[in-house]
């Protein structure tokens, strides 16, 4: 992310009573925040009122937060707290699929190998001005995975939070975040390359 | 490709699998050898671990969507309102300080 003032100097602006300071944090935060409630309650509606309410524990909250964890890992742990105690859906208890292969079966042939050599994609995938032409694709992808998924991988890929960040945030083991992230992952992959190649899934 | 396999070498498709612990580096000293050594003679895995890191790597780039116009305005109305509540509004447990380690 390509951003002026970091988090913390925000936060400095937004403790002396700063508007700016605080939208600029919405600005930066608000569809994030807006992607993980959904994985907690039924509707649009509910994570629009979750996420408010987000903000209101951060303005409120801004003078005890001692920095002892990043603002970031703060604001999506008051997030998560906040979508728990509305109630509406537990869904760190979803029934585990087993059956989620990161590729599809039919890509391979009896003995396990690739049935047709993959496409390789375009050079420069490092490039912004390529990863900007994807974002539009990679973000339909992101909102089309399962919950538990999508918010291990808006978590960990979208904002950058280290790996026991997002397992103290969401209340999960590490081996369950990290199963999360590999099919979170794949399935992104898979996105792009029907994206790219014009593969179907 | 159909080559026979030595007992302990891994197919594609158990490759794919492992990407992921491959990445977090979980995977154990000799599940990554294994690992390693499939990918020195597999061009297609090879390629495929590259576009899970494209992908991740073009994930981390998305910037946040644009906020609307009147979102922008709702949050600065709201933003107004409760700043003129003051502290004095119902108190905030959850928002309370940071996480205990």
């Amino acid at each position: 992310m390509e951003t002026a003032e970091t988090d913390e100097a925000l936060l400095a602006r937004l403790r002396s009573g700063d508007e700016s300071a605080f939208l600029a944090l919405v600005e930066r935060y608000n569809g994030s925040l807006l992607r993980v409630a959904r994985g907690f309650v039924p509707n649009e509606a509910v994570a629009e009122e979750v996420v408010q309410d987000t903000w209101i524990g951060v303005v409120r909250g801004v003078d005890r937060f001692e920095g002892r964890s990043s603002f970031k890992t703060w604001l999506f742990r008051i997030l998560v707290n906040r979508a728990r105690t509305t109630g509406v859906r537990e869904h760190r208890h979803d029934t585990f699929d087993p059956t989620d292969p990161a590729v599809s079966p039919d890509r391979f042939d009896a003995s396990g190998a690739w049935a047709e050599p993959l496409t390789p994609w375009e050079d420069g995938v490092d490039d912004r001005v390529v990863a900007a032409a994807w974002a539009p694709a990679l973000r339909a992808a992101l909102d089309e995975l399962p919950a538990r998924q999508r918010d291990v991988v808006v978590l960990r890929d979208v904002e950058g939070l280290s790996s026991e960040d997002v397992c103290t945030v969401l209340g999960i083991s590490e081996g369950n975040q990290r199963v999360l992230l590999h099919r979170g992952r794949s399935r992104l992959r898979t996105a792009l390359e029907s994206e790219l190649t014009g593969r179907g899934r | 490709m159909l080559a026979l396999r030595r007992r302990d070498e891994l197919a594609c498709r158990q490759v794919v699998e492992l990407v992921g612990d491959y990445l977090e580096g979980a995977l154990s000293g000799r599940d990554r050898r294994r690992f390693e050594r499939h990918l020195r003679g597999c061009p297609n895995c090879s390629e495929y671990l590259e576009q899970m890191r494209a992908t991740i790597a073009a994930t981390g780039t998305l910037t946040p969507d644009d906020l609307t116009p009147e979102a922008r305005d709702e949050f600065t109305r709201l933003f107004r309102t409760w700043t003129a509540e003051g502290s004095d509004g119902p108190d905030d447990g959850a928002a309370a300080g940071d996480p205990t380690p």
